[in-house]
């Protein structure tokens, strides 16, 4: 077991064990600081993945900038602690856990399938200029002008949305 | 001018005149019906009034000329026979056949059914009956009905009734006749129910035509089994073809057995016989005249027209003319037992026609069918004398019918006395009334075939006639007076318009016995001219039967009442058996009341309708809502809900997509 | 810095069961704000899968993919964000159950 091995089923693990968290946990502040934590683990999965540039703006963006938004929303409306599910709603929950299941079986057969088909390719080199450099191509060039429109969009809608009448 | 030659020369010919006849009273009708709602003054209503009679009469000369002309045409077809060598004919009887060319009722494959008349002498006699007869009865309703509000109603009634009935005895297929049949019927109850506020009154219109339809049930059935068997409706072909075809005997139910016994359901209803007489007495609720044409010398007379219209056909099946015989015989000795103990008058009367019906079908049982028909010729005048004289009387009296409260009305009415007398002595069998010659003619020819039974019991009845009608006479119009002043002071003889009629009919009583009515049909039953000897102790043993009747009802209600009264007590369960009238109104009752009412709403109603039919659309109702109530959870509103549908959808997908290919 | 090449196989199934961890997620929370962020989840499990997709390949196309998604993710988030305020201001709960308008 290499230590990339180990140090990768560490954080993988940290992740799950996180998610589950925020998935059980009653109190969507903890969950909200448990996503903050299976994001990190991926951020560090993704280094090991050998994707540093992909890992600092999982950091930067989801961790820091997307997770501190949820943050100041669930502050502004000083949400409470959960109840507990309705009676009657176990239906949905089983339905929901089997299908759930269901789904992890197939996807997880259909990812597992093609990665052992062929090893991985050598000579991968995913540092921050060369994604740079095929960002900046003119294959990815149009959409990238166009999610910073999309952003606009987003800002504009978002304080559209969310303003109080004057 | 040639035109008018030739209009008139087309009119009168034996293609115009039968249906000019026939379209006459309904013209009548239709003008009456159209103007009856515009009729405000007493002038306009008698002009209708005038007009109802006119038609009828003119239809009488229309008729009459028919007849005398009838016999040319006959030859004349003969002749043309012969000109072209076509072979002759089996018989000599030629009927005239005239049909509405334009008017062909049914034309499908294989059934062909023209709007066709039939001329023969035994029409003749029908048709010239109905008219002439109606037409004094219309004019007796001028006086009978002058103080009725709905006089334009009654008269349009009227008209209506005749067109049908001369309709049925002239139509040359069964379902013509059967047009005619039915429309006799609607116009008996509407006629029957012709005061129809009167809940009596609307109640005997609907027991009238429920029990006729009963017989039409046998009817229809019997016209399919003719038609099956002989591939026509045609009556004269019927009778052609019912010649042709072996005699069925006793207890074979052939083709011709089947339907003429099936035909015989229908003439039972329609002509009053055991089972199905139930509606004629109750029949008198209507106005008088109406009892005295519908219910005593045509409508009611159907039946008979009909069996001897298809005479050979009765005549080749030994069981349905048996049965024939023996329905009538029943019935004549039934409803003159049950006659003795009426109180109403014209519930004598009713019970006597049923019973005179019933000698016409005897007459026709035994094979003389030709004497049937002459004794329904004599009683459609001495019936209808006695029903439009105890109309006078009900007039005089104020509108009571009860005879237990008349009594020594000679010395007031003579008229109506003088007439019914007449009428008495006619149905009674006193010669030389023509009841006598019919009656006796009726008896001789049961004695003759050898049917000793039938005739001892027409025997006995023709002495309970003498007798019953005695009775009714002697309570009528002898003795004390037993109504009251009151009534005693409205006695008054009746206008002549009234009068008028009795007196023709009276006549007629009298000289109708005198037509050789036998003779002249014969050729129509193909039967030959000479009737069969008979015994030359017959007549007086008759007439002896009938003086004996009559001398009883005097011995008991004139010389001894109180005698009667013992007798009555004594007699009590006898007494109350006819008074019942053999209890079958009550079987009826119980029948339709118990099984068909109970049953409707048991069964039929609760069971089939609500339960099952019911239950079966709401069913099919709630398991659609049902349905879309399980459905509906699709559309909860809940947003979970709508994700784990998009869940599963694409797990579906999924699957589909690694697992299925 | 490419490690051994059997990471990759353990590192999808690891996007799996995130991804379904998130799925379950979604239906088991009552607050919506946490069923977002179990939304978010499963767009992060997407992002390994191209992470480690890209690594296998030995193509930079899916890393530049994962860029395209952290920046629709955090659009999305904003805009989300801003439904919900909105939301919460006019029913005054965050309980998933109660918008149940979405229906005729």
């Amino acid at each position: 077991m290499t230590l990339d091995a180990i140090l990768f089923y560490v954080f993988a693990a940290a992740a799950v064990g996180s998610a589950l968290v925020v998935v059980g946990q009653r109190h969507p502040t903890y969950s909200a600081f448990a996503l903050i934590v299976t994001l990190c683990s991926l951020s560090a999965v993704f280094g090991l993945l050998g994707s540093p540039f992909i890992a600092v703006l999982q950091v930067v963006v989801y961790a820091g900038a997307i997770m501190v938004l949820f943050l100041f929303v669930l502050m502004l409306l000083s949400v409470k602690r959960e109840e507990p599910p309705a009676r009657g709603a176990w239906g949905v929950k089983a339905t929901a856990i089997g299908l759930g299941a269901v789904l992890v079986a197939q996807v997880g057969s259909v990812l597992a399938a093609s990665a052992r088909v062929t090893p991985a390719a050598p000579g991968f080199n995913a540092s921050t200029g060369h994604v740079a450099r095929l960002l900046f191509s003119p294959a990815y060039l149009y959409v990238f002008e166009a999610t910073s429109i999309l952003i606009l969009a987003a800002l504009v809608g978002a304080v559209a949305l969310a303003k109080r009448e004057m | 001018m040639a035109f008018l030659a030739w209009f008139v020369s087309r009119l009168f010919s034996l293609d115009v005149m039968p249906f000019l006849a026939l379209f006459l009273p309904l013209g009548g009708f239709i003008v009456l019906s159209l103007l009856e709602p515009g009729i405000r003054r007493d002038r306009e209503e008698r002009g209708a009034v005038l007009l109802a009679c006119t038609t009828v009469f003119l239809s009488f000369l229309c008729l009459l000329w028919t007849a005398l002309h009838m016999d040319e045409a006959a030859r004349t077809l003969a002749d043309f026979r012969v000109q072209w060598r076509l072979p002759p004919r089996a018989s000599p009887y030629l009927p005239y056949q005239p049909s509405l060319p334009w008017l062909d009722w049914i034309d499908v494959s294989g059934v062909h059914v023209p709007f066709a008349l039939l001329l023969d002498r035994l029409s003749s006699v029908m048709t010239l009956v109905v008219t002439g007869v109606g037409f004094l009865i219309h004019v007796y309703s001028i006086g009978y009905m002058a103080h009725d509000e709905d006089r334009v109603r009654y008269f349009s009634y009227l008209n209506l009734f005749t067109f049908f009935m001369l309709l049925l005895v002239m139509a040359g297929n069964l379902p013509v006749m059967f047009i005619g049949w039915e429309g006799v019927g609607l116009c008996s109850y509407l006629l029957i129910g012709f005061w129809y506020k009167k809940k009596s009154a609307a109640d005997a219109g609907k027991k009238a035509f429920i029990v006729n339809r009963l017989g039409d049930a046998g009817l229809i059935l019997g016209m399919i089994a003719a038609f099956y068997s002989f591939g026509t409706f045609d009556t004269f072909a019927l009778t052609e073809g019912a010649g042709a075809l072996q005699p069925e005997k006793w207890g074979e139910f052939g083709p011709m057995t089947v339907a003429a016994l099936l035909l015989f359901v229908g003439a039972c209803g329609k002509s009053a016989q055991i089972p199905l007489h139930v509606w004629l007495p109750d029949a008198m609720e209507g106005p008088t005249p109406v009892s005295a044409l519908i219910h005593a010398a045509t409508m009611v007379t159907a039946g008979v027209y009909m069996v001897a219209r298809l005479g050979p056909l009765y005549a080749h099946s030994e069981t349905a003319i048996a049965v024939v015989a023996i329905v009538g015989t029943v019935t004549a000795l039934m409803a003159a037992t049950i006659a003795l103990v009426q109180t109403d008058i014209k519930r004598v009367l009713a019970y006597s026609t049923v019973s005179q019906l019933g000698y016409m079908f005897l007459a026709c049982g035994v094979g003389a069918f030709g004497v049937g028909v002459f004794h329904l010729f004599t009683h459609a005048f001495f019936k209808a004398l006695l029903f439009l004289g105890s109309g006078s009387v009900i007039h005089a009296m104020g509108g009571e019918q009860d005879m237990r409260k008349m009594g020594g009305l000679w010395r007031k009415i003579p008229w109506t006395f003088g007439t019914f007398v007449v009428g008495t002595l006619a149905i009674a069998g006193i010669p030389p009334l023509a009841g006598f010659f019919s009656k006796d003619a009726i008896l001789g020819s049961a004695l003759g075939e050898g049917h000793k039974i039938l005739f001892a019991v027409g025997l006995l009845t023709a002495a309970l006639t003498a007798f019953y009608m005695a009775r009714l006479l002697f309570l009528t119009f002898f003795g004390p007076f037993r109504g009251g002043h009151e009534a005693e002071h409205h006695l008054h003889e009746s206008p002549w318009v009234m009068l008028g009629p009795l007196v023709i009919l009276a006549v007629g009583s009298i000289g109708a016995g005198f037509v050789p009515v036998p003779e002249m049909l014969a050729v129509v039953f193909r039967q030959p001219a000479e009737e069969g000897h008979h015994a030359a102790w017959l007549p007086m043993v008759a007439t002896l039967v009938a003086i004996l009747g009559i001398a009883g009802a005097y011995w008991l209600y004139l010389m001894l009442p109180d005698l009667a009264a013992r007798l009555g007590a004594r007699l009590r369960p006898i007494g109350r058996v006819l008074e019942e009238k053999y209890y079958f109104d009550r079987v009826y009752d119980a029948f339709a009341s118990r099984v068909v009412v109970e049953g409707s709403r048991k069964v039929l109603w609760q069971g089939l309708d609500a339960s099952l039919i019911d239950g079966a659309v709401n069913g099919i109702g709630s398991v659609t809502a049902g349905f879309a109530r399980a459905v509906r959870v699709a559309q909860t509103g809940l947003v979970r809900a709508y994700a784990l549908l998009i869940l599963g959808g694409a797990v579906t997908v999924l699957g589909y997509l690694l697992w299925a290919r | 810095m490419s490690a051994g090449a059997d990471l990759t196989t353990p590192a999808l199934l690891l996007s799996a069961g995130l991804f379904a961890i998130g799925v379950v997620g979604v239906f088991l929370r009552r607050n919506v704000i946490t069923v977002f962020m179990c939304v978010e989840l499963m767009l992060n499990a997407v992002n390994l899968a191209f992470i480690a997709f890209s690594r296998w390949r030995g193509t930079l196309d899916g890393q530049v993919l994962v860029f395209f998604v952290l920046t629709v993710a955090a659009a999305e988030a904003a805009v989300g964000l801003a439904i919900i305020i909105a939301a919460q201001r006019n029913r005054d709960t965050l309980d998933v159950d109660s918008f149940n308008l979405l229906k005729w």
